[in-house]
């Protein structure tokens, strides 16, 4: 690998990371791309437009999150003299319980400066749903959800969480029901509202300047914590976990931290059933390149380049893609990508349940997972950071299922 | 290319008849490799002047109900690219004259890799490619290749392609112009012919190509409406739903569907011919 002065420099003005990112977009919507890159590059220059993220983030979404000494879970690590001091940044406690917030508060005030007058958003889980039919909510401007079929099935309560604050919620039936799909839908919904319509993307992925403006919106995270463990610990961490599916929650906790060489970086996919298997959404570890949903980064897919489904018991990791900076991250080395099981998550979801007093998602229980595995090998002045980006209230119904649990 | 390739031919022909053409969409594989191939073979004598085959993918985000189905109903066929080329080899033995335009996304090309693709499709007798997810800011991806190949790059026009967009969007552009009539996915509203003239003269202004209108067309007097205004109509969903008319609960072809579609086909060319724009 050749080395780099930084890591933060991405991405170019194609919006490429790298290889990876682009702009690969039917001609129709490409000047809709290069209206929401103009809109952006002149918000950024615009001192007001950071002091209403700010003032939002502060007021209406409750930052900053803490940073939070899991003592009981460092305990039940330590082996011997090993065992990594643990830190939760709780993103979970977040207004609408995940990190998603972060992100749809500055789409939200960029589409009103664009003057935009209807929001669409894809979702998985449903966690960027909700987040999404919450600001049009606050910002009162109506909001039109894609959501697989399959998804609508395993997160109701996140379904009617976004009915309750006016949205509306549009199933979606082709492909494999899931993620992909309803990103599918909402671009076909974008190309046929061009004029009038703003897509709410909720992960660090699609077509520049998506990846980019998702995660410089999520950075809140990383920054966060860069000063909370000066206050702490008066030095920064050694080492950050975060699970990825688009991987907009770990490049918003990474990516500050990128050009500090000490720092280990972790991202945590989803192995499902196993990677051996074809139960998986882990495109980093199981993948390989391609073009989908307007980027080119690492893809699940078949010998003939059709895009394979992905699977997780976690619904927000469940899709075939990821963000083009992590595909690019993991090529220049800077950040390890590993991934953990269904079983494992769950397990984790458990213990941190049980010893914490938290009911993470099941998203932030894979990255837990591995530091399952990985804190009781370093030593115990070792400062450990894992975002703990979403709770767990959603998935209950998901999780006694697999424990065979009647509620 | 110094001699004219078959696209330039066909649509000099077109103008020396003073009419406009008729360009077909199907799905290739489309319910089966065989009746897709038996369709295909049929098109020119239905009266089709370019035609227009579907590379199936499994996330084709441009396209409707209709045509992602038919993208489904052959990869479940086992349709691949690789044998979607097979097709197109296999037409072409029985037919030097008809331009055959491959249509569909990139990652199945990434996939297959680019040099080899195009090596391939030239080989097949493909004449031009249009890539949904191929916007001039990606030119150096496949359209270069392609050109250097001697394979046209068909580029989409649409409604949101304004006069300082066009120029970039028709600068590599080669065969004809696809025209995007409406805003949005293909089969789901009905054309205007009206708005399509002003819109074919904006860009007869910034092109000497010929200009083919697609998206919304689904009847023969649609199709002969826009060949009074263009250069060609392309109609591509309403023969996929006629396709799929002609199938049995477990998507296979009814003896009566090959005939059915080419009759419908032949009433698209009626309409088209009838329609003289002098």
């Amino acid at each position: 690998m050749t080395s780099l002065n930084t890591y933060r420099g991405g991405p170019d003005e194609g919006g490429h990371f790298g290889q990876f990112g682009g702009r690969f977009v039917a001609e129709t919507l490409m000047p809709l791309i290069l209206e929401v890159e103009r809109a952006y590059t002149a918000a950024k220059a615009d001192p007001s437009f950071q002091a209403e993220i700010d003032y939002f983030a502060k007021h209406y979404v409750g930052r900053p999150s803490p940073l939070y000494h899991a003592e009981r879970i460092t305990e039940h690590l330590r082996r011997g003299d090993k065992g990594a001091k643990i830190y939760f940044k709780r993103d979970e406690l977040n207004h609408t319980g995940a990190h998603k917030i972060n992100n749809c508060i500055g789409q939200m005030l960029l589409a009103r400066r664009m003057g935009k007058k209807r929001i669409i958003a894809e979702t998985g889980a449903g966690q960027h749903g909700v987040a999404t039919a919450t600001v049009c909510a606050r910002f009162d401007l109506p909001c039109v959800i894609y959501m697989g079929e399959e998804d609508i099935e395993r997160q109701k309560p996140n379904v009617f969480r976004m009915k309750l604050l006016g949205a509306r919620v549009v199933p979606v039936t082709s492909g494999s029901r899931t993620l992909k799909d309803a990103m599918n839908e909402a671009l076909r919904d974008w190309v046929a509202n061009v004029d009038d319509t703003f897509y709410i993307i909720g992960t660090a992925a699609g077509p520049h300047p998506y990846p980019a403006m998702v995660r410089d919106f999520q950075c809140v995270i990383g920054n966060e914590v860069r000063e909370q463990i000066m206050e702490m610990e008066g030095r920064g961490p050694d080492s950050l976990v975060a699970c990825i599916g688009g991987g907009s929650n770990a490049i918003g906790l990474f990516h500050p931290f990128l050009d500090d060489k000490n720092v280990r970086i972790f991202g945590v996919e989803a192995a499902g059933l196993g990677l051996d298997t074809d139960k998986h959404a882990a495109s980093l570890t199981g993948g390989r390149p391609g073009v989908l949903h307007g980027n080119r980064t690492y893809l699940l897919q078949s010998d003939d380049g059709q895009i394979l489904e992905a699977h997780s018991i976690s619904a927000g990791l469940d899709y075939p893609g990821i963000g083009p900076e992590h595909s690019w991250l993991k090529e220049s080395g800077r950040v390890e990508y590993v991934s953990s099981s269904d079983a494992e998550a769950l397990e984790a979801f458990q213990t941190c349940s049980r010893l914490e007093g938290i009911l993470p998602a099941l998203e932030p229980a894979h990255a837990l997972a591995f530091v399952v595995k990985l804190a009781p090998t370093l030593p115990q002045d070792h400062l450990l950071v894992m975002n703990l980006c979403g709770r767990g209230d959603k998935d209950v119904f998901t999780v006694a299922e697999a424990l065979g649990t009647e509620i | 290319m110094s001699t004219k390739s078959r696209l330039e031919r066909r649509f000099a022909d077109l103008k020396a008849q003073g009419r406009g053409g008729l360009v077909t969409f199907t799905t290739a594989g489309d319910p089966t490799f065989e009746a897709s191939l038996e369709l295909v073979l049929g098109l020119p004598g239905a009266g089709v002047d370019v035609i227009e085959l579907g590379m199936p993918f499994s996330d084709p985000m441009a396209d409707g109900p209709a045509i992602q189905a038919s993208s489904l109903r052959a990869l479940g066929a086992g349709m691949n690219l690789a044998r979607t080329l097979d097709l197109v080899r296999r037409f072409r033995g029985t037919d030097e004259d008809t331009p055959i335009v491959l249509m569909g996304y990139y990652n199945p090309i990434h996939s297959y890799g680019v040099e080899a693709f195009l090596a391939d499709a030239k080989a097949a007798g493909v004449d031009g490619l249009i890539v949904v997810d191929l916007p001039p800011e990606e030119d150096d991806e496949l359209c270069l290749p392609a050109l250097k190949a001697g394979i046209h790059w068909i580029r989409l026009a649409t409604p949101t392609t304004d006069d300082k967009r066009l120029p970039s969007v028709l600068a590599n552009t080669g065969g004809f112009v696809y025209y995007v009539s409406i805003m949005g996915i293909t089969g789901t509203r009905e054309v205007q012919a009206d708005a399509v003239r002003v819109a074919v003269e904006r860009l007869k202004r910034h092109s000497e190509l010929p200009i083919a209108v697609g998206f919304g067309i689904k009847t023969p007097e649609q199709a002969a409406s826009i060949a009074r205004v263009a250069d060609a109509a392309v109609v591509g969903s309403a023969i996929v739903e006629r396709i799929k008319g002609g199938l049995d609960d477990g998507d296979r072809p009814r003896p009566a569907m090959v005939p059915d579609v080419l009759g419908f086909v032949r009433a698209l060319a009626a309409g088209v011919r009838k329609a003289r724009n002098g």
